[in-house]
């Protein structure tokens, strides 16, 4: 012991006053570690460009075409209107196709958390399925359900976008559910047993109220996501009446926002880009917004379990 | 602390008190209770040959005693000895844990807490349990109180029911006036009281305590004490601990767990159950005696 110390006082310089600086291997890793740091940081700040880029091309094209006639007109062909009709269509069709996906999400994520044990074959599977479905490319989504349901009907129809809007909105609603849901503190549960409360009252009681802000989080972020779907509407829901206000998705087209943005963009007119633009500057808003929400709502979940 | 320990010392307790001893054979003086000073008890556990195993290794050898009505029973002896595998085999917590193995009969007023038909709800809302860590739920002070229960059907006189408890549990002068606030805002003593608040709501016979003072400070340590001496009139308590002035301070019998080599394997075994007293003052068991006097584990 008193070897090493005195071996370590010779080896160190003898350089009293000065700072205490690495040497050797450790200058090395240091190099290194602050190497890694700034690439990392130019690739964040790189993200960051390409947001600030959309959002400023979406802004300076968009804003001329915002008016408050814009937001609350009908779309009206070739000379224009408003995004009234379409706005209102999309909200019919997400609010229509989250009732759907959230408590079925949930209710999977409760299968993966409470119910299904951590070697549970059938859980394992279904994570699989829900990653899989993640990945499906949202056309192919388009066409089972025209396929499933627009077929059948004989027309497309605010129903069947609402449905392919809901698997859409499934996987991501399931996967943020049981991710939150996970985190909930094994203590809450062991409270609970020890009460001699049933485990279904305790999800119901404890684990939900505990979990509910950032399953809501994730739920946002999916209706954010399927707000904004293009793919799947062109197959399912692309024939409506394009200028009237339609909220009735049984049995008619309803319009929708992207498909606004889609139809408007190839219009003959100068002006149909601007409105274009203009649409594509709501919804961008409308994702921010719900996506910032959604950001302040899971830190005020976290400080309620205490995380 | 003091007081309690120059009357340990000072006293000798009757010799020949409820004993038992190692490797599950009998011994003498366990059924000796007439000699013993205390009246005799009603029994609300009769442990029978349990052995614990998680898997292949075995937590908890062959353990054999009577746990008596409101009475204070604490569970002593070093890291690892099964303390806690024993504790939540009372209540049926370990169920839970995959590969968790229970041989034996745990009686609980003549019940067999493992059989079949038993239900663990009904166990679990008999036989109540607080934790080493406070863990109240992110609810108000009141709701944490009032969830069970809400839930167990007890809603009449709900708010009488919720203000017993708190008082009981010596918290309610410091909490009436925000009850509906945070019970996480509460300092971990009084988080601490309010998760036995929670668990005397229910009215339960039995509260297990594993380390209920442990994260605490001196003081909310005392209080905690405190309690155990009043809750003990109205229910029963087992409590594990570390610590065994405390355990000498709040228990009336003491059971001593260490691990003892079974074969290759080291499995925690119950080394001497006695009064309090008798344990700390005049122990029958070598390892015990070492161990209370700190020269082990
Ligand atoms: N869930 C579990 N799975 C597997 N083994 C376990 C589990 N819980 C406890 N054990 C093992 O059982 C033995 C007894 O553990 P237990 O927690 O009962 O000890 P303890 O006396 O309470 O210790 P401490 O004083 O540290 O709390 C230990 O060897 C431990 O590793
Ligand atoms: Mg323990």
């Amino acid at each position: 012991m008193a070897l090493s110390a005195s071996a370590l006082r010779d080896r160190a310089p003898r350089t009293a006053g000065t700072p205490l600086r690495p040497s050797g291997n450790l200058r090395r890793r240091m190099a290194l570690s602050r190497a890694l740091e700034a690439v990392a940081t130019a690739a964040a700040l790189f993200a960051v460009a390409l947001l600030i880029d959309v959002a400023v091309t979406v802004i300076t094209n968009g804003a001329p075409a915002i008016s408050f006639a814009f937001l609350t007109q009908s779309a009206n062909g070739l000379s224009g209107g408003g995004i009234a009709n379409a706005l209102l269509g999309t909200v019919v069709m997400v609010v229509f196709g989250a009732a759907i996906a959230i408590p079925v999400g949930i209710l999977v994520g409760l299968f993966l958390t409470e119910v299904a044990g951590p070697r549970s074959r059938l859980a394992h599977l279904l994570e699989v399925v829900l990653d899989m479905l993640q990945g499906v490319p949202t056309v192919v989504v388009g066409i089972v359900v025209f396929g499933l349901i627009v077929v059948p009907q004989q027309k497309e129809t605010g129903f069947a976008g609402a449905i392919a809007l809901s698997i859409i909105m499934l996987p991501l609603i399931a996967r943020a559910s049981q991710q939150v849901l996970a985190v909930v503190p094994p203590s809450f549960r062991q409270a609970a047993d020890a009460l001699g409360v049933e485990r279904w009252r305790t999800v119901i009681g404890v684990i939900l109220p505990a979990a509910a802000g950032g399953i809501l989080t994730g739920a946002i972020l999916a209706v954010a996501r399927a707000a904004g779907e293009t793919a799947p509407l062109l197959l399912v829901d692309s024939l409506y009446h394009p200028n009237a206000i339609q909220l009735q998705p049984f049995g008619n087209g309803v319009p929708s926002v992207p498909m606004f943005i889609y139809t408007t963009y190839d219009l003959p007119s100068v002006s149909g880009i601007t409105l274009a633009w203009g649409a594509a500057l709501v919804l961008l808003t409308g994702i921010l917004v719900a996506n910032v929400g959604a950001r302040l709502m899971l830190s005020r979940t976290r400080r309620r379990m205490g995380l | 602390m003091s007081a309690h320990g120059g009357e340990l010392a000072g006293e000798r307790a009757p010799e020949v008190a409820a004993r038992l001893r190692l490797h599950g054979q009998p011994v003498a003086g366990a059924g000796d209770r007439r000699l013993d000073a205390e009246p005799a008890r009603e029994t609300v556990f009769e442990i029978r040959d349990v052995a614990v195993h998680y898997g292949s290794s075995q937590a908890l050898g062959w353990t054999t005693l009577d746990i008596h009505r409101h009475e204070v029973t604490a569970v002593i002896g070093p890291s690892g000895c099964g303390k806690s595998t024993f504790l939540r085999s009372l209540n049926r917590m370990n169920d839970t844990i995959p590969n968790f193995r229970l041989e034996g009969e745990v009686l609980y007023r003549g019940h067999d807490l493992y059989a079949p038909a038993t239900n663990r709800v009904e166990v679990r809302r008999r036989i109540g349990m607080v934790f080493q860590k406070p863990n109240p739920f992110p609810k108000s002070i009141y709701d944490n109180v009032a969830w069970a229960p809400r839930n167990l059907g007890m809603r009449a006189g709900l708010d009488e029911r919720v203000e017993r408890a708190l008082r009981h549990a010596a918290l309610w002068d410091e909490v009436k006036d925000r009850l509906k606030q945070s019970a996480l805002g509460l300092s971990g003593g009084q988080q601490q009281r309010l998760c036995i608040a929670r668990a005397i709501a229910i009215e339960p016979d039995v509260l297990l305590l594993d380390e209920p003072a442990s994260a605490l400070d001196p003081i909310a340590t005392a209080s905690i004490e405190e309690l155990m001496h009043t809750l003990k009139h109205r229910y029963t308590l087992v409590i594990v601990t570390h610590n065994m002035q405390q355990a000498a301070r709040v228990a009336d019998r003491t059971a001593f767990f260490a691990l003892d080599l079974s074969g290759s394997q080291r499995v925690g075994t119950l080394i001497e159950y006695a009064p309090t007293r008798t344990l700390f003052t005049n122990p029958s068991d070598p390892r015990t005696r070492d161990y209370i006097t700190g020269q082990f584990g």
